[in-house]
């Protein structure tokens, strides 16, 4: 007999339906990968289970966990249930812990609760449990607060309180989508030796279908709210006899045509990196003594040649912003020099860099939050246009913006609507769109497709490789995906602790890391054939 | 936390010597001969200069303000040029009644609401919610003299239950004097209260959305728990900022209050000392509040930083 049964589950939120007639079960010891896209429903499930739904939700149907029906449980009923036999681990470590209350007594809160423990043996089990998930007390003591913990950190003491009690049914929700791939990779580890030592079941939950190809037995895949198709992750997933899932599977792995560059020739180079170091002053933590500042980028040279795609590549915190805001001239190097177009841009004046400016555009990585809602796409698309020398008339500004909005597959009718009123992909494609309007030759784009769904960061990446193609605009990825690097890069550079330790061009860089930063990425990703691979092994 | 505590020393230090030179110039511009207010208008020239002599009135600004200064330091504000008795006894007699006064009030006010607050902050949207954020909007629009003499009627007069005016003195009993500051402090702390609650209830808003609450939830703590341990201290940072600013006013805003209840407080003798041009006074109050408000705002940022540990290594 399975540990949770879903039957028929449908949930509504103040009228608009959710779900629609989900069925899931797990059995136990099991581990069962839900995939979908973004309102595909999958946390809405995980919440259900939980009982945490918003106030105004509406659930109808059964959940069956360990003999209770958990829709239809009371409020004191689930209190003991969470934290005990179901545990649950969210997406955003940063956000997750109380930053007021100390790890330990966040740990220990739950097993208090539940055990009626008194203070020092709940201490002395969260004391173990923060071990078991990778925080030894020497240097981790449960004295420290949230403030003080990396975010790969916090993620275990998350999983220390969702562990905590050996629950039944572990729910992880995203555990690792906003860790940087090494930190993924160790997680999703650490998730399943805890799984295997306490025959716990995992309802792991993801829109990356080489994570649960890696993790889990059977797969669920979800959209729009319903579940499409079910069953052993293996076949599911090679056979790929949905339409949804093939979709789905060819999305993730997908490589935008380009035509190859004429390469032999080689252009002139756009951008020159030289020796540029910068260093950000340490706070004191002594009165009168200065501590050595931290080195955030540390003589890093490189270039840029005209018409070329470069990715750089490296963990959270390697530098690799840092070195972006540099190239765009928002903040300046420590030491060293950068040349844009054969001109020095380090000692520039913001008035002598605005001719330079309109060469160089940004994308950024979150479609949502880099808009001014309260303002039409036109005059977001236009915005720097007052880059120019000239200001355009207005009528000039409409046929500018027009004809960069169709450069990116959208409607110059587009131009009258707001931001809103757009998916999270056509957002995307409108910052594409501000970025060339000023026929840049330099596009940096910082994570530009990591927080789009599968297939709309397929049709993304197309875009960008087409605009490569027509319009000959230079790119620099600033990526932890290294399928955006394979997708659409000619060379690939690795930065590990603010300097590049590899470069060279993207498929051997790939296939063949030299060094040991490269090869931990490229070893951790997330791969779907090689993890299909493995459970057929299995 | 040491190093911080002696910067934050210093800063108020600086700013009350920065206060001092405005109160002493600000006071010096106006119009107004004390020696002449002593003396009255029938004054001979000689009995004045005599008096300006002794005074030290004829002396330059810059001596007289290092002297003023000086005796600030050494608790020697000078003497009133109307009751002829050392400034600092003057003053220590209405602290006397005002300091317990406003922090009466202010443990009202917070114990009143807090729950409040957090009460309607877990109903949010409900009956019970509108209906309190109703009250407290009533609270804060009622004109606090109007509800004194409300409560005046109807627990001094009506029921007979406390004095209804005047101030016994503390030597006549610690309860003889608290009965006497009950209707003043409940009529100060209800829109202190209202005010109070609504920042409470919308600090806790904020924080119940936060994601640690989710986590807090699904760890099995009841709704109770998570309110009063996770989500109250995460909120009291905008809480205790409201604090410090209430009881600034609360120690010496109180002037209506104190009218109506004819308390001896230091608003009424700021309000006498002025309409007297009893210059003398009016500097020494407000120096002192000057440097209540400074100490009261350190001891919020020290309260910042017991309720939230990230302050207590930032800045």
């Amino acid at each position: 007999m399975s540990l949770l049964e879903i039957e028929n589950l449908s949930l509504d939120i103040g009228g608009t339906p959710i779900l629609k007639d989900i069925s899931l079960s797990i059995g136990r010891g099991e581990v069962m990968g839900l995939v979908g896209e973004s309102g595909s429903g999958k946390s809405m499930t995980a919440l259900a289970v939980m009982g945490l739904l918003p106030h105004a939700a509406r659930a109808r149907g059964s959940i069956m966990f360990d003999g209770i029906d958990l829709v239809a449980a009371p409020e004191a009923a689930m209190c003991r249930l969470r934290g005990d036999d179901l545990g649950m681990v969210f997406q955003e470590p940063m956000t997750a812990l109380n930053p007021v209350k100390t790890i330990g007594e966040q740990v220990a809160e739950g097993i208090r609760w539940h055990t009626g423990a008194n203070r020092a043996d709940a201490e002395t089990r969260a004391r173990a449990m923060l071990h078991r998930v990778g925080l030894p007390e020497a240097q981790f003591p449960l004295t420290r607060y949230p403030h003080e913990l990396s975010g790969g950190q916090r993620q275990r003491v998350v999983i220390a309180i969702a562990c905590a009690l050996k629950p039944k049914l572990l729910i992880a929700d995203e555990p690792t989508t906003a860790l940087d791939v090494v930190l993924q990779a160790q997680i999703l580890k650490l998730l399943k030796s805890l799984v295997a030592e306490d025959g716990m079941s995992l309802l792991l939950i993801s829109h990356d279908l080489a994570v649960v190809a890696d993790m889990a037995e059977r797969i669920t895949i979800m959209r729009h709210g319903e579940v499409m198709e079910a069953g052993n992750t293996k076949q599911t997933l090679s056979q790929r006899a949905h339409p949804y899932t093939r979709q789905l599977a060819e999305a993730s792995t997908h490589v935008p045509h380009r035509p190859q560059s004429p390469g032999q020739s080689k252009p002139a180079p756009l951008l020159q990196v030289k020796e540029v170091v910068r260093d950000y002053p340490v706070r004191a933590r002594r009165l009168f003594t200065r501590p050595a500042p931290f080195r955030a980028v540390d003589h890093v040279s490189f270039e840029l040649p005209a018409g070329r795609s470069m990715a750089l590549v490296g963990r959270s915190g390697c530098g690799k912003s840092t070195l972006a805001r540099m190239i765009l001239a928002l903040d300046r190097p420590t030491a060293g020099s950068i040349r844009f177009q054969g001109e020095a841009l380090e000692d520039k004046s913001e008035d002598a860099l605005r001719p330079h400016r309109r060469n160089m555009q940004v994308v950024f990585q979150d479609p949502y939050g880099s808009f001014n809602p309260r303002h039409k796409v036109e005059r977001l698309v236009a915005e720097p246009l007052h880059l120019l020398d000239r200001r355009p008339s207005p009528a000039e500004r409409r046929e500018s913006v027009a004809e960069a909005l169709s450069q990116v597959g959208l409607s110059p009718a587009d131009m009258e609507k707001y931001p809103h009123e757009f998916s999270g992909g056509q957002r995307q494609r409108i910052s594409i769109a501000r970025a060339i309007i000023t026929r840049p030759k330099l596009i940096v784009a910082d994570e530009p497709v990591s927080a789009l769904d599968v297939s709309i960061r397929a049709q993304v990446l197309d875009l960008f490789a087409d605009l490569n193609a027509r319009l000959g605009v230079a790119y620099l990825f600033i990526t932890h995906d290294l399928t955006v690097a394979r997708a659409i890069t000619d060379e690939v550079m690795v930065m590990h602790d603010g300097r590049i330790v590899e470069r060279g061009p993207t498929a051997r860089v790939l296939h063949h890391p030299e060094t040991v930063p490269a090869r931990a990425l490229i070893d951790a990703a997330p791969d779907l054939e090689r993890a299909l691979q493995r459970q057929g092994a299995a | 936390m040491i190093p911080y505590l002696a910067k934050r020393l210093l800063t108020g230090l600086l700013t009350l010597l920065a206060a001092s030179i405005i109160v002493f110039s600000v006071l010096e511009v106006l119009p107004g001969d004390p020696a002449r207010i002593m003396l009255g208008m029938n004054a001979s020239p000689e009995a004045l200069a005599a008096l300006r002599m002794e005074m030290g009135i004829d002396q330059p600004v810059l001596a007289r303000y290092l002297d003023w200064v000086a005796g600030l330091a050494t608790g020697d504000f000078g003497r009133s040029y109307t009751y002829s008795t050392p400034v600092i006894d003057l003053i220590a007699e209405r602290v006397a009644v005002s300091l317990p006064l406003a922090l009466l009030a202010l443990a009202l006010s917070t114990l009143i609401a807090l729950p409040v607050g957090v009460y309607a902050a877990s109903r949010r949207g409900t009956l019970s919610d509108t209906l309190t954020m109703g009250l407290a909007q009533v609270g804060v629009a009622i004109p606090n003299f109007w509800f004194a003499m409300l409560l005046v009627y109807v627990f001094a007069v009506g029921l007979r239950l406390v004095p209804a005016g005047g101030f016994p003195g503390w030597d006549q009993g610690i309860l003889q004097g608290l009965a006497a500051l009950l209707l003043p402090a409940v009529s100060l702390a209800l829109p202190q209260a209202a005010i109070l609650a609504r920042v409470t209830r919308s600090a806790m808003l904020e924080v119940l959305g936060e994601d640690y609450i989710r986590t807090a939830r699904a760890k099995g703590l009841p709704r109770r728990a998570v309110l009063w341990r996770h989500a109250l201290r995460n909120a009291l940072i905008p809480v205790l900022t409201i604090m410090g600013l209430q009881f600034a006013f609360l120690l010496a805003g109180t002037i209506i209050i104190e009218n109506v209840f004819y308390l001896p407080g230091l608003g009424r003798l700021v309000f006498q000392a002025i309409s007297q041009r009893d210059l003398i006074v009016v500097e020494g109050v407000v120096m002192l509040l000057v440097a209540t408000v400074i100490a009261v705002n350190m001891l919020v940022d020290v309260c910042y930083a017991i309720a939230d540990p990230r302050l207590r290594t930032a800045r």
